[in-house]
């Protein structure tokens, strides 16, 4: 059956598009343009609050980044440089606003993509059935990923300040950066980034291909020629996404390092994506597009969601308990400083991504129910956008976060375009495959 | 109960599945199917209800965690909160980290070996338990299917055979 892109879906798109560019201009125009702006900005905010808890902030910021040359200078040019220091956090946030969106988006459906060839490499018998959505989903890999690019080339450029390694008057300075500069130069960030993305798009280009192609031929050469190329991907894929998140996250924190940094990125987006395909699944079965996906095929979706938010939790607290029980000073940083500024984000995150999909699809009868998955399922995707803001924000705007327009505006914004491309893409071949070899098998499907 | 049995004996399971579904059809109690192995929707078919067992091991999840929980906060806590590598032992919380590997291995521990005690008792099975297996046949590559008789003993029969059993026996109950 065909999926056509109905007129609402369209506009509804384009109106979450033109919200959120306009959220995000009015988040660059509002951003400080000097450091007197800035300043004026924070007295501004602290007489809204009474004032009167003004010097304990201050305080707070000096003791964080306490590490900087300042502390040797004197008050004034202490001074000086924690001005500086903030404005360029307040310059940062549209920035960092649009970065962790287009990520996030981007990475929900680089994360469709490594599901997608794990279940061609697997030969999965249950999935084939859902090969149409997966595909329309990594039709946004592309667009995305080179929104992502550019954004990287502008950071990399000094269009903004969000990759601290990238500013060479930094670097100057710091001995740290400089010991990693073989790695974290602008020059191969960029080629590794282009090398990375080349290599993603070019998967998801041929295995649509092949895929398409199968379709319409006698033998089942292009399936099987789809199975290589997808066991190889996902070689290259375990490499390259593992380099991505030191590169693409990990280097906000230019000083901090942790080894299992590329699984835990990995775990988040590949959750992400499954609960992606559950909910575009169940909105076009909702259509009655989909006749032949019954609820087991659900459930085996939400058995992922469930299963692969475990994961991630696992990953989150191996991740951070190593470093708490240790509490080596260059490492524990950065949860300090996510636990003291961020604290309702970086553990609700833990509620919102591990307990209660925890609870909630436990039940095998509930994971069959669609409102149970649509629900989680949203609760997810919010939790792992919030997982990307956490990674992301604490390095580029410190303190002066807010969930606010901005940050709103982006998530419309790519929401509309991941809204639109995807559906614009579901819209252009048949969501049933016709003559993959275990189609049958996937119809017939039952657990 | 019926004093009498009928065992009738299958030597393959879609027969023994389409035999299930017909008996059922014409309204006689089955009382056990005995097989060697797994039969998938056998169950459904005899219209067995659905196991609680998963009830049961969530439950007793949740009481392997509360015994870890009280067992560290009383040890760690408050019986003697020493200070050790400077772990911060003033609240169960501040030092909550620490404890998660043992409250995850007791939650999955209860879980697990409770819930297999569980099954034992619920199923009768205990060693030195005497076997109850009408045929020995039924371990190794035959099925049999045990209904009850009131006073239908020659339509049973024919239905049995009907269904393509391959031996039909009637035999006092507890014989």
């Amino acid at each position: 059956m065909r999926y056509t892109f109905s007129n609402r879906l369209k506009i509804g798109s384009i109106i979450l598009m033109v919200v959120g560019a306009i959220c995000l201009v009015t988040g660059f125009v509002t951003a400080p343009s000097s450091v007197e702006e800035a300043k004026a900005k924070i007295a501004a905010a602290h007489d809204d609050h009474g004032g009167g808890h003004g010097e304990v902030v201050d305080h707070a910021v000096a003791d964080t980044h306490g590490n900087s040359h300042a502390e040797d200078s004197h008050d004034a040019g202490h001074d000086a440089a924690h001005d500086e220091h903030v404005f360029h956090q307040m310059q940062n946030r549209p920035w960092s606003a649009l970065y962790v969106a287009a990520f996030f988006f981007f990475m929900i459906s680089l994360g469709v993509l490594a599901f997608y060839a794990i279940q061609r490499a697997a030969q999965a018998g249950w999935s084939p059935i859902l090969f149409r959505i997966m595909e329309g989903i990594t039709a946004y890999l592309a667009p995305g990923g080179i929104i992502v690019f550019v954004i990287l080339v502008m950071s990399v450029l000094h269009i903004n300040h969000l990759f601290t390694w990238a500013d060479p008057e930094v670097v100057k300075h710091d001995a740290l950066i400089q010991g990693k500069a073989g790695y974290l130069n602008p020059t191969f960030f960029i080629i590794r980034a282009a090398i990375f993305l080349a290599g993603w798009i070019a998967y998801r280009f041929y295995s649509r291909k092949l895929s398409l192609a199968q379709d319409q031929s006698d033998d089942n050469s292009n399936f099987k020629k789809n199975f290589r190329i997808s066991a190889a991907f996902l070689v290259f894929y375990l490499v390259t996404e593992s380099m991505m998140s030191w590169d693409w996250i990990m280097s906000f924190d230019p000083h901090w390092f942790s080894t299992l940094f590329g699984w835990y990125v990995f775990a988040s987006m590949f959750v992400s994506g499954i609960t992606t395909i559950a909910l575009v699944t169940i909105y076009l079965k909702s259509k009655g597009l989909l006749p032949e996906v019954n609820n087991s095929h659900i459930h085996d979706l939400a058995k992922f969601m469930f299963g692969v938010s475990i994961f991630w939790t696992y990953l989150w607290f191996s991740q951070f308990m190593l470093i708490w029980y240790a509490n080596i000073p260059e490492e524990a940083v950065y949860y300090i400083s996510r636990i003291e500024h961020y604290k309702l984000p970086f553990f609700g995150m833990l509620v919102l991504n591990f307990i209660f999909p925890l609870l909630v699809l436990m039940n095998s009868d509930y994971k069959r129910v669609n409102w149970f998955v649509v629900m989680t399922g949203i609760i997810i995707l919010f939790g792992h956008y919030m997982d990307v803001f956490n990674m992301v924000m604490p390095a580029t705007v410190g303190e002066n976060w807010h969930l606010g327009v901005p940050e709103i505006g982006g998530i419309l914004f790519f929401a509309g375009l991941f809204i639109f491309i995807v559906f614009n893409a579901l819209s252009k071949e048949d969501l049933m495959p016709k003559r993959n070899p275990l189609i049958e098998e996937s119809r017939q499907f039952h657990y | 109960m019926a004093s009498k049995v009928i065992h009738a004996i299958y030597n393959d399971d879609d027969i023994l599945m389409n035999a299930v579904k017909k008996v059922r059809a014409e309204r006689h109690h089955i009382e056990e199917v005995y097989t060697p192995f797994p039969v998938h929707g056998l169950d459904k078919a005899m219209g067995l209800s659905d196991t609680r067992i998963a009830i049961t091991a969530f439950l007793y999840g949740c009481l392997g965690l509360t015994v870890a929980i009280t067992m560290m906060n009383f040890i760690m806590i408050e019986d003697w909160p020493q200070d050790i590598g400077g772990k911060p032992s003033f609240s169960y919380l501040e030092n909550l980290p620490a404890f998660v590997p043992i409250m995850f291995e007791l939650t999955v521990f209860f879980a697990a070996h409770l819930m297999v005690i569980t099954f034992y008792l619920r199923s009768k099975m205990w060693p030195f338990k005497e076997a109850e297996n009408p045929d020995k046949r039924t371990t190794d590559d035959h099925f049999l299917m045990e209904i009850g008789v009131h006073g239908n003993e020659a339509e049973l029969k024919e239905l049995l055979l009907d269904t393509g059993a391959i031996e039909v026996t009637v035999k006092e109950k507890n014989a």
